[in-house]
């Protein structure tokens, strides 16, 4: 896995929002979503990105996406530079980094039929025409457990976890190399998760996808991810293999996160769940850097 | 927008009495106005004979203190009210919405542009620009229009832009967008179907005042010059008569209420219609 | 110490809607008992959080409670006027809600809030209001609640605010305390510091707490008795034991198999439940699970009667038939 060539390259990305301004339009008081960011994504992977809710986890995948200009820093895609890039340079771009979001009732167009939904990014980037196009996305509707029958029907005919496979047929269908999973299974219902997260396993075998899982789930994130990086208040404290993360976890908070996760055994209900809590500063002067602990394990000063 | 939704909004209409109670008195007011030739009379004829005749068979609604046959007048003036509400509505909500689109979904610099020059406008009394327009502009039906039209846009725009706003943050526009589907793409497809149930009820609110506004003009005697009747100069002409004749004032006044009323049902049906999803017991 | 606090015979709740008659919750039963944590566990649309609202008497229209009993302390709810509900809620019967955000009142400060509530209810002078929700709040892990009380809500945290609501249901020592989904809408950290409060309640107050989740990690770690519903109604009942280690029911089963095991070191596949719940629009007749279920069999068609394990254990599954069967006509926990 670790000789796979580097896909994503996220190097030191600020995004920083603006809360309020003079009335010159300059900035007043600034809110560093994302403060100084580096990691990378090898081709195939499952990059985890776990954190609370206001730790910049979504805003990096959005930066990822493009929806959000940066403030600093770069993100290369294949070796080649996304950030200052304007929509036309962009757009092949686009076709090759799909996304998955959270919700399952507002990532799809109310109005539109499972036809058109799944069509709209073939049409955007002119993937396969008329009959060849419809032929194309029944076969991925198979795929992804539904049927032909479906393709006329709307969204409100369909169950959070229906939606949400059509959400992965419509990114899937401009064969992509990158999705970006935003929360793609918190809103579901837990016998639902399972489905789809075998699902996203089993295509990701199929198609060689590599994926930036973002989630707050640490059960389900262990389970699906290859790598996990921990951010805490815009910044990144540790990254590692997931399984050394959960078994040899450096920086406190994220400590204080495994120790949250509840186990569904009540053999483990008489130990403390919380401990002393995690606060650092947001924005704090201290160093992004992280240092490399062991092989492929690096912790942020704390 | 779905499809299903529609039909929702068609049953909530229907089985409403008092919306059907409005929509028959609509489609009744614009048929008579649309046939008011029918009426027999013509509205601006003379007959000092018959001055001030009250209600009757001869002349249903009575005539006025010209002799002029009320009815037709009626008819006549809910003709030119029903053109000036209809037409400086859809002027408003073409202007509200493509300024309200543009500013919630564009934002920054050409949000504050469009949105401080909405305030300046709003910040100025109605009827001071009304009155002010009217005495540079000739009077005319089409001048009537676009003053009353200039003056009504900004409250939709507001609400199209907040609610383009919401949209627009909306996953399935973000995945438009991070897909690379453009601006224009965007608004045509994910956007603008979204908003049909706000411009509906805009809409309605929108003629409602418009006809409004149209009868204070013409109330103030700024609005159609004589001898051409609207429901607000008929009123007009009643106040000198109000001891005399009250019929004249109970007509005209009554047709705008009953008008004003309906739409205004209609926008808060189609407002209920449109939104929740379980029925009142 | 089994003295029953509360007992609910046979309750349905029904919402109309434009579609037809949703049937949210379709004839459950079950009891708490004093002192006891009770853990109700659901997916969406399997009607936990209806049947907590409706033993609070808090479905309004359309909604439309039909039931033989909701019984507490020898009392029968659906007979209390608006007046004697007053009285008990908050009194006796006390609810937290998920969203801290939307419970408390955002120009008053938390003093204000907290001393009005336990004036009311236990007729204490301001003074003594005052001290006793400044004891409140430290007994649930708020450092200087002297200086807390001062401040409006909107200076408190997500976390910090669900406490306050816990120490404002607990001020007047209710009896039975129903939290639906109290710790959904926190982060995972705070959630751990909301349960290990929880933990401690169980051990130092005299308060039955029915807990509302979908979250069987949560059940596992606070809970003594588990209730588990599905298609508005209850699937299987047992203690915490008998449900995560000696589970029956089909759905119980899958639903545990379904989340990663040893917090997801293990990268075997997941076993989901295949397919999706069923329309309580137009329910299925028989078991609800039936659609979904790998064991179905034509007999599957009949709504099951529920089945006794062992004491306290029981199921609503044919395949439980068979056992030390005391099967009731009509399907009703006793």
């Amino acid at each position: 896995m670790s000789e796979s060539k580097i896909l994503v390259d996220v190097k030191n990305l600020k995004k920083h929002f603006s809360k309020g301004k003079d009335i010159w339009g300059r900035d007043t008081d600034v809110l560093k979503a994302v403060d100084g960011v580096s990691f990378q994504i090898r081709k195939g992977e499952t990059f985890g990105l776990v954190g609370e809710s206001g730790s910049g986890k979504s805003t990096v995948g959005r930066c990822l996406l493009r929806l959000y200009d940066y403030t600093d820093g770069e993100v290369s895609f294949d070796g080649q530079q996304i950030g200052g890039l304007g929509e036309k340079k962009l757009k092949p771009f686009r076709r090759r980094i799909q996304s998955i979001f959270q919700d399952p009732y507002s990532s799809l167009n109310p109005g539109l039929n499972v036809l058109e939904l799944i069509s709209e990014p073939m049409k955007i980037h002119g993937t396969h025409q008329g009959e060849d196009r419809k032929e194309i996305i029944a076969a991925l509707l198979e795929k992804v457990g539904l049927k032909r029958e479906h393709l006329y029907r709307f969204p409100h005919e369909f169950s959070g976890g229906q939606r949400q496979r059509i959400s992965i047929a419509r990114a899937l269908s401009v064969r992509p190399e990158f999705v970006v999973c935003d929360e793609p299974i918190s809103a579901l219902d837990v016998s639902v998760q399972a489905q789809v997260v075998n699902m996203l396993e089993d295509l990701q075998a199929e198609f060689g996808l590599t994926y930036l899982f973002i989630a707050h789930d640490l059960s389900m994130v262990r389970h699906i991810s290859d790598r996990i990086g921990v951010m805490y208040a815009g910044r990144l404290v540790e990254v590692a293999e997931s399984d050394e993360l959960y078994e040899n976890p450096q920086h406190p908070y994220t400590q204080a996160l495994l120790s949250s996760i509840l186990e569904p055994d009540p053999k483990k209900a008489g130990q403390r769940l919380s401990q002393n809590g995690y606060t650092a500063k947001r924005g704090g002067e201290g160093n992004s850097e992280l240092r490399e602990v062991s092989p492929g394990h690096f912790v942020a000063d704390f | 927008m779905n499809r299903s939704k529609w039909k929702n909004v068609g049953s909530e209409l229907l089985g409403n009495g008092m919306g059907v109670a409005a929509l028959i008195l609509l489609l009744l007011f614009t048929l008579a106005s649309v046939f008011a030739f029918l009426s027999g009379h013509d509205p601006n004829e003379l007959n000092v004979m018959e001055r001030l005749t009250p209600p009757g068979a001869g002349h249903w609604f009575g005539t006025d203190d010209f002799g002029r046959d009320y009815f037709a007048r009626a008819l006549y003036g809910g003709r030119v009210s029903l053109l000036v509400g209809f037409t400086a509505m859809i002027i408003a909500t073409g202007i509200g919405v493509t300024v309200g689109v543009i500013s919630g979904y564009f934002g920054g610099w050409l949000d504050n542009l469009l949105m401080r020059m909405l305030d300046v406008i709003l910040s100025i009394p109605t009827f001071l620009i009304l009155l002010l327009l009217s005495v540079f502009l000739k009077p005319s039906v089409g001048n009537i229009i676009v003053i009353i039209a200039l003056l009504m846009w900004m409250h939709i725009a507001r609400v199209i832009r907040a609610e383009t706003m919401t949209l627009k943050e909306r996953e399935f526009v973000l995945y438009a967008k991070a897909s690379g589907q453009s601006a224009f793409g965007i608004i045509l497809k994910h956007i603008m179907p979204g908003l049909i149930p706000v411009i509906i009820v805009g809409a309605t609110n929108n003629i409602a005042s418009a006809i409004m506004m149209e009868s204070s003009l013409s109330f103030l005697g700024f609005g159609v010059q004589p001898p051409n009747a609207t429901w607000g100069s008929m009123l007009n002409n009643a106040q000198g008569y109000i001891a005399q004749a009250p019929y004249l004032a109970v007509f005209p006044g009554l047709l705008i209420l009953l008008t004003v009323l309906s739409f205004n049902i209609l926008g808060d049906i189609l407002r209920v219609g449109f939104e929740p999803k379980l029925i009142k017991r | 110490m089994t003295e029953r606090l509360l007992s609910v015979e046979d309750l349905k709740v029904s919402f109309s809607t434009r579609d037809g008659e949703n049937q949210a919750v379709r004839g459950v039963s079950f009891h708490i008992d004093a002192g006891e944590t009770v853990g109700i566990v659901g997916e969406s649309g399997s009607g936990k959080s209806v049947t907590a609202k409706a033993i609070m008497s808090l479905i309004t229209p359309p909604g439309k409670i039909t039931s033989r009993n909701v019984n507490f302390r020898g009392e029968n709810l659906l007979n209390l006027s608006e007046k004697q509900w007053r009285k008990l809620r908050g009194n006796q019967i006390a609810m937290v809600f998920q969203d801290p955000m939307t419970s408390l009142n955002p120009v008053k400060k938390i003093g204000q809030q907290l001393t009005e509530v336990i004036r009311r209810h236990r007729g204490l002078n301001k003074e003594a209001a005052l001290t006793e929700a400044a004891n409140m709040l430290r007994q649930v892990g708020i450092s200087q609640p002297e200086q807390r009380l001062q401040q409006y809500p909107h200076e408190f945290s997500g976390g910090m605010r669900q406490r306050v609501m816990i120490a404002m249901a607990l001020s007047c020592q209710p009896e039975l305390l129903i939290a639906d989904e109290p710790t959904t809408a926190l982060d995972a950290t705070i959630q751990a510091q909301i349960l290990d409060l929880f933990k401690e309640l169980k051990g130092n107050s005299h308060t039955a707490v029915a807990l509302i989740t979908h979250d069987l990690g949560v059940v596992a770690q606070v809970c003594t008795r588990v209730i588990v519903m599905y298609g508005g109604l209850i699937m299987e009942e047992g203690t915490v034991e008998d449900i995560f280690y000696r589970p029956q029911h089909p759905y119980t089963k899958g639903l545990l198999r379904s989340i990663p095991k040893n917090g997801g070191k293990s990268k075997e596949r997941l076993v989901p439940i295949e397919g999706s719940p069923p329309d309580l629009l137009d329910p299925p007749p028989g078991c609800p699970f039936m659609d979904r279920c790998p064991h179905a069999f034509a007999r599957c068609a009949e709504r099951p009667p529920v089945f006794e394990l062992s004491a306290g254990h029981r199921s609503m599954c044919w395949l439980a038939d068979g056992e030390v069967s005391v099967g009731v006509e009509g399907g009703t926990f006793a």
